[in-house]
């Protein structure tokens, strides 16, 4: 942790509020994001057990699963989530703009640009934590091979039809979370953890309540007690006020409400499949109804508190004005969204349950490259941010006190004028480490050329300005100028170019031949299953 | 064979046996080798190296012997440094042979000493040395180069320090490859999170090696069993602290190596510590406990005065090579730290003290480097807490195996608490291969072994 | 001692606590494993750990009731002794009762299942109902399964070592676990070796529990029944350093953190925080030596905060912003 942040944090304890940890929103945010506020069950490997979703934070969706280990009811609970979240998704795919790609041509192997669709914005999806984000990639890692009627019609219980395909969106929206800076799936947590230091630890940030009880606390109580509050007052029932942000439940309410509200439910559906008569199973249907809306008043009651504190902090972040390059990201991300829209229109198969050798490579590739990019223009964008740097000595910011004009030596002399920056900041520079400073959003490049004086540093400028001999009015400091330069590229390079997975070498295992050409099964079933 | 077999078979490794003749020792290991490479069936061969046991010399008897046979090779090293200094080292054993240097596009791309040796061509293109019985480059720039041929061989140097996805990319260009690396140096790393693969027999955040052996599990494996730097007061802690299921000795013995002083000891701490190190190779300099900032002022200031006193007291080091002492100078003597803040305060107090010449880096920066003496903060000197990257076994293995006469080490008490306040609750990984030694055993074994040789001093 | 109680009545209930869901679930999961003789966990054990061997069939389980912890670790070992002088033959212990020795006093150890295989050896079994997922699984639950089986690998060591010819304790256990979305078992061997050398380590070096006591004053009792500042008072007796980790691992956590947070302790932040400050410690401390109030300015950790500080000020100010 940088010691900029921890002063925040120290700032936050004593004052009883939670310090700014950036002066700009660097995560993009949708006017529309889907919030999806889910819950499971204890001790079963993801069986939801209720769900608020929906764009509207007045009209949230519900769905509840009543009997959690029914897998129909489950089955119910997974279609009606994809009625709420596909038709959200599919507004976006269908609009579309054209732009530029470069792809490889099959046939002479060169570079060449091609016309693309590229969808206009992308669906934004919002969970409440982490474990959020982990839960969407469990249901759709349990979803995308499932089978339907359609596909199997032997399959002794098919999916419903559009069950599958949420399974690979929630896939991709997962993988795609891991990328650093992406924004198609965020976890409130994680973006008010990013823009504000709390008076706590981070592992106690992950409490959406206690955190934001820092950030908003009500009513002019301190953070402290605001946050311990959230975590830990109960009602007389024993009930806590504000109830875990999921997906995992309190093991009171599990056993104080929700297990006897189920077991009601049990016997109602047991006695309705026992009635004799119609009239005794109108009353019994009634009996059934009450119960299961007792439970869906449960899981509401569980949900809808972490539900409004998840609209409340996109209000919060909303008062942040956006970093410059947040959008740029944010393309990429749409790239991303439009590249798994058309693998699923083209028909390819859903995702493997591992990636083989060189998707894993790629993918680890482009993460670090994301990372570095990320770091990069979160400090190009956010003078905070930029100071952490400084501090690291990974960057410095100062007055130009002096410029001279060299020039390169060789048959076209070019200006290589030697800057002299006075700064108070400390970078690790050694002899020619290049430096870079942003030119209207543009990288020039520096040398670093030697040390005058403690905190006088000279730096020879090599490129942006221009093909004369002269340089171009404004692409070289004056003196008096307030400059800012990095260690660190502001541009992130292509990496390798990795062989076609057809072509793993025999370090990795060789081509994958026929067995990659086989479609993933399908989960085995059992009776006792849950998903 | 698991590592349990490999233990049972080595055996504990008795080191009064008298019949360990080390230059036959290293000398069948190397024809092995060299056998198995250049005649052998199997499309890989891997070398575990111990720190200075001649992997640089293998690596260029390889190469010359492979270009002898008229086989086209390409060699794989990490680093530029790593690339240059192969070559500068082929050119010197054959001067005449024709070689390679494929360079990236940057300034200054290699080193201009390449520039003088006439049989070396240098170029950007891989098509520009085409052809040519050796190629030389580094493994970032060898994954842009696309062949319609693959070479026939390949040497990939530091291969332990490779990343799993980086072989990926160049094995491609190759039939079959040579692996040469040192296990116990410190792990490449990825800087995002790779826990997805983890297990996976090509997880891409993984060593090169570790890739390798999993899907080719039959591949011939050697390990060069001498290490020429380290004398026999080094060998035995580094290999049994970092090498427990590969052991290697010292290629020379007790007395081989002797390091004296003209001048006599003052009585100060760190005259006394340079005397335990130079009668038993090991000193540690232990500094009353404190938590402190990492650039520790009374820490550094005393590794300072340790130069200092090394080099004012006219050290002379009489080894092997050269049974007259030989004045030791500051190009002989290095100081390891953990962090770069560390390495420049080092520096700073250094210069304070007039002394500029000697090389004071972090342990990424000294792997594979040699010395006479290092002077080595230790990593968890002063801390209030110990993290994986403090507690990392590569770390520590390279900052302690870096000398060739002595190894000084410079610490705030309290360590041994530190540890045992932060045992290793690391999670684990289904299907990955436990790593050895643990970060924190290993740093335990260190730290015990130093407390024998510990000269207390309140600066 | 029996940490939740002691919690509550220190007024920072823990929020621990099991589902019921999760509770049966795991009782289930469990019971299902070892149905039918353990059939199903000697085929992993097989599989898993033990390929060469004969395949189990008709294994012993033998019975291992007795009174009282002593009594029912006698059996063990005595079970134990007889299936490993019975070569050729697969032995489950359901449900064993291990002494592990600490420090002179014996701790009573459960765990699911010991296996001894027809060589003889022995091998921990741990039941979880953590899923393995395309063939893995949680890295922290199965670190802690791990560093629990490694215990049960000493006590078994222990009862080993009593034994003429001591038997093989394997250093790989058997992790069983349900596999993806069904509740039908799966397993992986995992090499427990590092977790056992800390454990030893660690046990090697645990302060006698008689010295623990020793050091605290005369008459401290920790019964929950006491009031709650005299509780309180005992609880303070014992050296405890209090970090956010705590909160996953001990009942008595809140009641730490609310004591660390009053002391202002800069770890009550997280111990990476502790990193660059050098001596300084708390909030107050380290807040006085950023505002150039207090702290040598020729000490590092005070220069860097200051640096810090006014970079953190200048960047607001640069903002146009200032705290929220």
């Amino acid at each position: 942790m940088s010691l900029i942040t921890t002063l925040a944090r120290l700032e936050a304890v004593r004052t009883g509020r939670a310090q700014s940890a950036a002066t700009v929103r660097h995560r993009h945010l949708s006017d529309r994001p889907l919030v999806f506020v889910p819950l499971t069950t204890a001790g079963e490997a993801g069986a939801p057990l209720g769900a608020l979703a929906g764009t509207d934070r007045d009209a949230p969706h519900l769905l509840v699963v009543p009997q959690p280990r029914d897998r129909d009811l489950r089955f119910a609970f997974l279609a009606e989530l994809a009625d709420v979240v596909l038709p959200h998704i599919e507004a976006y795919a269908d609009a579309v703009e054209a732009a530029e790609r470069t792809e490889t041509d099959p046939e002479t192997g060169k570079r060449v640009k091609v016309e693309v669709d590229l969808c206009a914005d992308a669906a934004q999806l919002i969970v409440p934590s982490r474990a959020g984000v982990d839960f969407v990639r469990l249901l759709g890692r349990s979803m995308r091979f499932r089978r339907t009627a359609e596909q199997d019609p032997e399959a002794p219980h098919p999916a419903p039809p559009r069950v599958p395909l949420l399974g690979r969106w929630l896939t991709h929206y997962g993988e795609r979370a891991r990328v650093p800076g992406s924004s198609l799936l965020l976890a409130m947590t994680d973006l008010l953890g990013r823009h504000w230091a709390t008076g706590q630890s981070t592992l106690e940030d992950q409490h959406l309540g206690a955190l934001l009880a820092w950030i908003d606390p009500p009513g002019g109580a301190s953070g402290a007690e605001a946050a311990l509050r959230a975590e830990l007052a109960r009602d007389a029932d024993g009930q806590l006020l504000c109830p875990p942000a999921g997906p995992a439940t309190d093991p009171a309410f599990d056993n104080k409400l929700l297990a006897p509200a189920i077991e009601r439910y049990d016997r109602a559906r047991t006695a309705l499949a026992a009635a004799e008569d119609g009239q005794a199973a109108d009353e019994r249907l009634g009996a059934l109804t009450a119960a299961e809306r007792e439970i869906r008043a449960l899981v509401e009651s569980r949900t809808r508190p972490t539900w409004d504190a998840v609209w409340r902090g996109l209000d919060l972040l909303r008062e942040l004005p956006a970093g410059a390059h947040v959008e740029d990201r944010w393309t990429r991300d749409r790239w991303s969204f439009t590249g798994h829209r058309d693998r699923i229109l083209s028909g390819e198969p859903p995702q493997p349950r591992r990636d083989d050798a060189v998707t894993a490579a790629n993918k680890l590739a482009t993460r670090e490259r994301e990372q570095a990019r990320l770091e990069a223009q979160e400090a190009l964008d956010d003078p905070l941010v930029m100071a952490g740097r400084r501090l690291a000595g990974e960057a410095f910011a100062g007055e130009v006190t002096d410029v001279v004009m060299t020039y390169s030596e060789g048959k076209r002399p070019s200006p290589r004028p030697l800057v002299t920056v006075r700064t108070e900041d400390r970078p690790h520079l050694g002899d020619r480490v290049k430096v870079y400073r942003s030119l209207g959003g543009r990288p020039q490049a520096a040398e670093f050329a030697g040390q005058e004086a403690e905190g006088v540093l000279v730096l020879r400028i090599v490129d942006k300005m221009g093909r004369g001999k002269e340089p171009e009015a404004g692409s070289v400091p004056e003196k008096g100028d307030l400059v800012c330069f990095t260690l660190f590229e502001h541009e992130q390079r292509g990496g390798a170019r990795l062989p076609d997975p057809e072509q793993t070498p025999w370090t990795h295992g060789g081509p994958p031949g026929e067995a990659a050409a086989v479609p993933e099964a399908a989960d085995a079933q059992t009776e006792e299953d849950i998903l | 064979m698991t590592a349990e077999a490999v233990t049972a078979l080595a055996g504990p490794v008795d080191r009064a046996e008298p019949a360990f003749d080390p230059a036959a020792e290293a000398a069948r290991a190397t024809a092995a080798i060299l056998r198995d490479t250049l005649d052998g069936a199997e499309r890989g061969v891997v070398v575990d190296s111990p720190p200075g046991a001649g992997k640089s010399t293998l690596v260029v008897r390889a190469a010359l012997e492979l270009a002898e046979a008229g086989r086209p090779l390409m060699v794989v090293a990490q680093t530029n440094a790593q690339v240059d200094d192969l070559v500068l080292r082929l050119a010197e054993k054959n001067p005449e042979l024709p070689v390679g240097r494929l360079h990236s596009s940057d300034a200054d791309p290699y080193d201009k000493a390449l520039d003088d040796l006439p049989s070396v061509r240098t170029s950007a293109k891989a098509a520009d040395l085409g052809g040519l019985p050796v190629v030389l480059s580094t493994a970032a720039k060898w994954a842009h180069v696309t062949v319609d041929e693959p070479w026939r061989h390949a040497i990939v140097d530091e291969a332990y320090q490779m990343r799993s996805d980086s072989l990926l990319a160049v094995a491609g260009l190759f039939e079959r490859a040579l692996f040469v690396g040192d296990p116990g140096q410190l792990d490449p790393f990825a800087i995002v999170g790779s826990e997805q693969w983890a297990g996976l027999s090509y997880d891409p955040s993984a060593s090169a090696v570790t890739t390798l052996l999993a899907h080719n599990p039959g591949l011939p494996q050697h390990r060069l069993p001498v290490s020429w730097r380290l004398p026999a007061s080094a060998a035995p802690l580094v290999s049994d602290a970092f090498y427990p299921y590969t052991p290697f000795r010292s290629g020379t013995d007790h007395g081989d190596r002797r390091l004296a002083f003209a001048v006599p000891s003052d009585g100060s701490g760190p005259d006394r510590v340079l005397d335990e190190a130079a009668a038993s190779g090991w000193g540690l300099l232990e500094l009353p406990a404190r938590h402190t900032p990492r650039t520790d002022p009374e820490a550094v200031r005393a590794v300072a005065t340790v130069v200092r006193r090394l080099l004012d007291r006219g050290g002379a080091a009489a080894s092997e090579r050269s049974p007259d002492p030989v004045p030791l100078t500051a190009g002989r003597i290095a100081v390891g730290t953990a962090h770069r803040d560390q390495a420049a305060a080092v520096r700073a107090a250094l210069a304070d003290l007039g002394v500029t010449e000697v090389t004071v880096d972090t342990a990424n920066r000294l792997q594979g480097r040699e010395y006479d003496v290092t002077v080595v903060l230790h990593p968890l000197s002063g801390r209030p807490d110990a993290t994986a990257f403090h507690l990392e076994t590569g770390r520590l293995c390279v900052l302690a195996s870096r000398h060739r006469h002595a190894c000084i080490v410079v610490c705030r008490a309290g360590v041994g608490d530190l540890l045992d306040d932060y045992p290793s609750t690391e999670p684990v990984q289904l299907g990955t291969a436990v790593k050895f030694p643990d970060g924190w055993e290993a740093n335990h074994a260190v730290l015990a072994h130093l407390a024998e040789h510990r000269v207390t001093w309140r600066p | 001692m029996d940490k939740a109680s002691l919690a509550s009545a220190l007024g920072s209930p823990a929020v621990f606590g099991q589902s019921q869901f999760a509770f049966m679930r795991g009782n289930a999961f469990e019971a299902r494993v070892k149905a039918d003789g353990g059939a199903e966990l000697l085929r992993l054990v097989h599989d898993k750990l033990d390929r060469s061997a004969e395949p189990p069939a008709g294994a012993q389980v033998p019975a291992l009731s007795a009174t009282g912890p002593e009594g029912r670790a006698a059996r063990t070992s005595l079970a134990l002794r007889e299936a490993t002088e019975a070569p050729g033959t697969w032995t489950l212990l359901d449900h064993p009762m291990l002494a592990l020795d600490v420090a002179g006093s014996p701790a009573f150890l459960e765990p699911d299942a010991v296996v001894v295989h027809p060589d003889g050896s022995w091998t921990v079994v741990e039941i979880k109902s953590f899923p393995m997922l395309d063939g893995s699984a949680d890295p922290a639950k199965v670190g802690a399964a791990a560093r629990q089986a490694a215990v049960y690998v000493l006590a078994l060591e222990q009862v080993a070592a009593r034994l003429s010819p001591s038997p093989r304790v394997r250093h790989r256990i058997l992790l069983v676990c349900p596999k993806d979305f069904s509740n039908l078992p799966t397993a992986s061997a995992v090499d427990v070796r590092k977790q056992r050398a800390v454990t030893d380590r660690q046990l090697a070096r645990l302060t006698r529990i008689e010295d623990i006591a020793d050091a605290l004053p005369e008459g401290v009792c920790f019964s929950p029944d006491l009031p709650a500042d005299e509780l309180t008072a005992a609880v303070e007796a014992v050296p405890a350093t209090y970090a956010p980790e705590c909160l996953s691992a001990c009942e008595l956590a809140f009641h730490c953190r609310a004591r660390s947070r009053e002391a202002g302790a800069v770890t009550s932040l997280g111990r990476p925080v502790r990193a660059e400050l050098g001596g300084l410690s708390t909030v107050e401390d380290v807040l006085a030596a950023a505002r150039g109030e207090a702290g040598d300015p020729a000490d590092p950790a005070v220069a860097a905060l200051r640096r810090a500080a006014a970079l953190r000020a200048e960047a607001l100010a640069t903002a146009g912003g200032g705290a929220l």
